[in-house]
């Protein structure tokens, strides 16, 4: 990655940037988030098939430099959640340095070894392998087709299936939860100063980890990010009872596209969804 | 023994403005309705959270209505619009992990309609009830119980 570490050196050197979060090899030779604040620290700079982290995050948790400007090291996923975040005013623009990446395909180290078949999720449906949005463009594409989509199976599954059944399924599944909010922490998009659930006066969402509180938990949690969630699929790689999380979110967008036509990320200057209303909003649900 | 007859708990968010008011007028020109509906007055739909929705599954509803001001009726010019965007979101995430959106009804109801008000609160206690009971939510509150000696 030696055009990377070149365009760092040369944004440190030009004082362009306060830092670049970027990826870098730990003693144990994993790939992990890391915030380089000079030139010499972007030499570890690496990009590889297991810089499967969502960088953005880190955008609205870490405090931005005086008088200069972030650099960051992004896959087309992680510059959706950017620009998601430069549409919620969260960010500016000009504010941000994107050093887009050509992707071919992430999966996490500590689980699994990289193949074509074998990456993340959010890959096997990706359209953005090449960033739509960048300030420099680094890396190049070897192999466009996409292995094939084994959640989209599941996602039609789920939807024959009757009511209660879906109950069963999910009721299975927030068993598992163990309310430690990991999915929240890693998403680029929950940048909530107070979240829902740490309100107590009143508490909405009950906070032990009851299936009960499950249910609400997840379910607010989707539907605070439904139209809004860029499909990083983040939450359930981070999330310890792997809970599938990614069906939910997945769900959401589905209805975001088919009700709306729309996706989020896509397009800075797009007004959000939910926040602005169309007066001839479909209204046949309403007696 | 004879089972007891189901009657179903509805629990209803009605707008201040439009809903609240019309269901007075039916009240106080003695239009007959059933008394399944537990009436909860926000000051609009808009400030419906889906978090009430929840809550209301959560402690025993079988079906929840809401209905507020019609479309450009909004006494805050806008809320019924904000608020009709999240249900379209809403109810299908329900309906998604397990709670059928035929337990979810939405409607528009003005404060000149009393008569719509009384077709469709009858209209939603009949469809829940013979649905029948919403068990998904009572069967996880049993769980937590804790047996009374």
């Amino acid at each position: 990655m030696k055009q990377l570490i070149d365009i760092s050196k040369e944004l440190f050197e030009s004082k362009k940037v306060g830092y670049i979060i970027g990826y870098a090899e730990d003693k144990f030779k994993r790939v992990k988030p890391f915030v380089a604040h000079s030139s010499s620290d972007a030499e570890r700079f690496v990009f590889s098939n297991y810089s499967v982290n969502n960088l953005a995050v880190y955008l609205t948790r870490l405090l931005k430099p005086k008088e200069s400007k972030i650099g960051i090291v992004a896959k087309g996923c992680d510059i959706k959640s950017i620009i998601a975040l430069i549409q919620e005013n969260q960010i500016k623009r000009e504010d941000v340095i994107i050093i887009g990446v050509n992707c071919n395909g992430v999966v996490n180290q500590i689980d699994e070894q990289f193949s074509k078949e074998n990456t993340a999720i959010k890959c096997k449906y990706c359209q953005v392998r090449t960033p739509a949005h960048y300030d420099y463009l680094v890396g190049e594409i070897k192999d466009v087709d996409l292995p094939e989509d084994k959640n989209f199976a599941i996602m039609q599954k789920l939807e024959s299936m009757n009511a209660e059944e879906r109950w069963n399924f999910w009721e299975a599944e927030f068993e598992k939860c163990v309310k430690c909010y990991a999915c929240r922490q890693v998403c680029p998009l929950c940048y909530c100063e107070q979240c829902i659930v740490d309100k107590s006066m009143p508490r909405w969402i009950d906070s032990s980890a009851t299936v009960k509180g499950n249910f609400a938990w997840n379910m607010i949690r989707a539907f605070h990010l439904s139209g809004r969630c860029i499909g990083c699929n983040e939450c359930e790689r981070a999330c310890p009872a792997d809970i599938p999380l990614s069906l939910l979110n997945r769900k959401m967008g589905m209805v975001a596209m088919n009700e709306f036509n729309y996706r989020h990320g896509t397009d800075i200057n797009q007004p959000t969804l939910i926040g602005n209303y169309n007066v001839n909003d479909k209204e046949d649900f309403i007696m | 023994m004879e089972t007891e007859k189901f009657e179903p708990k509805i629990v209803a968010f009605v707008c201040n403005w439009c809903t609240y008011t019309g269901a007075d007028l039916a009240g106080t020109s003695r239009l007959k309705q059933q008394t399944n509906a537990r009436l909860i007055r926000v000051p609009c739909t808009g400030r419906i959270d889906p978090v009430f929705i929840i809550k209301a599954f959560e402690k025993g509803a079988d079906g929840v209505l809401v209905s507020g001001c019609h479309p450009n009726d909004c006494h805050y010019n806008t809320g019924n619009f904000h608020a009709r965007r999240r249900w379209i979101f809403f109810r299908q995430l329900l309906d998604f992990v397990g709670i059928d959106s035929s337990r979810l009804y939405f409607s528009w109801v003005s404060a000149s309609e009393g008569k719509k008000w009384v077709d469709v609160v009858d209209g939603v206690i009949n469809s829940v009830r013979e649905k029948g009971p919403f068990n998904g939510y009572k069967k996880l509150n049993k769980e937590i119980e804790i047996p009374v000696k």
